[in-house]
């Protein structure tokens, strides 16, 4: 436990310092989800309609962009190596690093996601409930392109294939992300959907880690 | 049976486009597709006897 | 029980799998011609008419046979490069990656039928419903193996990797399927379904299981023969193929 929240301390630190790779993915949300309302036009009660779908796409779209860097850099210079031969599981490890991925791009997506939220005239109850959806689902953004990220490490045109490997595995947290919301701002009850996005939360909490890890390993041969 | 003509078969009662667009299409995969795992089979033979040419007259040189 | 094991062991290196497909090829083809011979003369001459779809449902013959195959060899490619990744058999990796180009094409062809059916039935080439919507996706799994693999040059990598991505994927599948028929019922209600038609006559039910019969005999004679190039790229360097008499002559 000690060791994974080091790796989280250490990987932020990283991050502090390239303040520009995080800025990056969270203006990508921005102007993606602006840009939807200059190609569809700017009818409120149709934008207020596509507007969950729009901030979970361009959500998932922006976690994508820092997955490539996820594990690369410490590939590079070694830092991969030493954790594969650690004593402590590198599982727990690359938990860690999974963690710190979640804090630095996820996270801000959460935080930022009511406000334009409110460009499309979502109202209160639906605006918490995108908060507690982006959430449930960021994290399993995260683990799950994780997955994705070391299968691909080191591969020519690596970027690409991620997104090709990752974004059909990232459908059920769509429908269910973007699902939850829409209930709410149709007047009906989320719960359903928000138990789903818990239940796949757990699932991938348990397996995630363990997977990403058996691919890193493959990829260290 | 089902048809008075070959027309009527063809036809398909007004669907034979759609019919006849996806059979078509089963039928074109397929067929390539077996030919195409032939053709794989085939060229990496050719290299390997190439290669096994090269190699025989390789000794025979150096002998 | 012993003995047993040692028998499929033997069959599970390459060297003496290489010509057991070679002889069960021919089997396998000669299965999948007669399967369609008698699979499309029903589908064609013996099934009536469907009362509310007229001929336009004889789809359903090639349709619903590679949709089930589509599923069907997802499947059994995640379970032999499982087996690939856990007990290091170089032979179940190779036959993952043999099937699944064959795989991909079942899971286009069930797209492309699907919405040469939907455009006299529905009015439209395509409609997002939940089946026609899941084979998508599937799709795009199988094309993610195969990029995925293509991108690694070194074989034992690409079949590791591939595995672990295919287990993922079955993983996955059901939870995509579940997801995307909840998203679909949310938003438009049921839909016409292709293969729940209300009253399927038992000839159809035949031509319908017959033809998936051909189609998975078909799956497998083109399987083995691509496995057997497989074979002999990967093994090239290996003494018995260069005993082989074809590279010999």
């Amino acid at each position: 436990m000690n060791a994974a929240i080091a790796v989280i301390r250490r990987d932020l630190l990283l991050a502090m310092r390239r303040k520009s790779e995080v800025m990056t993915a969270l203006f990508f949300f921005i102007i993606v989800v602006s840009l939807f309302p200059l190609g569809i036009g700017p009818e409120p009660v149709l934008l207020k309609k596509i507007a969950p779908g729009i901030l979970w796409v361009a959500a998932l779209l922006a976690t994508m962009l820092g997955l490539a860097r996820l594990f690369a850099p410490d590939h590079a210079d070694g830092t991969l190596e030493q954790m594969a031969l650690s004593p402590t599981p590198m599982g727990v490890l690359i938990a860690g690093k999974i963690a710190a991925h979640w804090i630095t791009t996820g996270l801000p997506l959460v935080l930022l996601a009511p406000v334009l939220g409110i460009q499309f005239d979502l109202d209160g109850a639906a605006l918490g409930i995108l908060v507690v959806a982006l959430l449930l689902g960021t994290p399993l953004l995260s683990l799950i392109g994780a997955i994705g990220a070391a299968l691909t490490l080191g591969l020519r045109g690596g970027g690409v294939l991620l997104s090709l490997l990752v974004l059909p595995l990232y459908v059920p947290t769509l429908i269910f992300g973007a699902g939850a919301v829409e209930m709410v701002v149709s007047g009906m009850s989320a719960a359903g959907h928000l138990s789903l996005l818990a239940a796949m939360l757990a699932l991938a909490l348990f397996f995630a880690p363990w997977a990403t890890t058996a691919a890193l390993r493959i990829a260290l041969e | 049976m089902n048809w008075e003509s070959p027309a009527a078969f063809f036809a398909m009662g007004g669907y034979g486009l759609y019919v006849w667009g996806s059979f078509g299409a089963c039928a074109l995969l397929m067929i390539a597709e077996p030919i195409l795992a032939a053709k794989r089979r085939r060229d990496i033979l050719r290299s390997l006897r190439r290669e096994r040419l090269a190699e025989t007259l390789d000794s025979q040189g150096t002998e | 029980m012993n003995n047993r094991l040692i028998h499929w062991f033997k069959f599970a290196s390459p060297q003496s799998f290489y010509p057991l497909a070679g002889k069960m090829i021919p089997w396998f083809w000669g299965l999948a011609a007669i399967f369609f011979v008698a699979g499309l003369y029903i589908g064609f001459f013996v099934a009536p008419t469907d009362f509310q779809q007229g001929e336009g449902y004889r789809i359903i013959f090639v349709h619903v046979p590679a949709a089930w195959m589509s599923m069907f060899i997802y499947l059994v490619m995640a379970f032999w490069a499982g087996l690939g990744l856990a007990l290091n058999t170089r032979l179940s990796s190779m036959m993952a990656q043999a099937l699944a180009p064959t795989g991909a094409i079942m899971a286009f062809l069930s797209l492309w039928t699907g919405a040469w059916w939907g455009k006299p039935m529905w009015g439209a080439w395509w409609v997002w419903d939940a089946r026609l919507t899941s084979a998508l996706i599937l799709f795009f799994l199988y094309i993610g193996f195969i990029a995925l693999q293509a991108a690694i040059d070194d074989a034992r990598r690409a079949d590791k990797a591939g595995a672990i991505l295919a287990l993922v994927g079955v993983v996955n599948v059901p939870i995509i399927y579940f997801s995307v028929q909840w998203w679909n019922t949310l938003h438009q209600g049921a839909s016409v379904s292709l293969t729940r038609a209300p009253t399927m006559a038992t000839t159809m039910l035949w031509g319908m299981l017959i033809m998936a019969l051909a189609f998975w005999m078909y799956s497998i004679a083109v399987a083995l023969m691509r496995v057997r190039a497989i074979i002999l790229e990967r093994e090239a360097h290996t003494e018995w193929v260069k005993e082989l008499p074809e590279v010999k002559n």
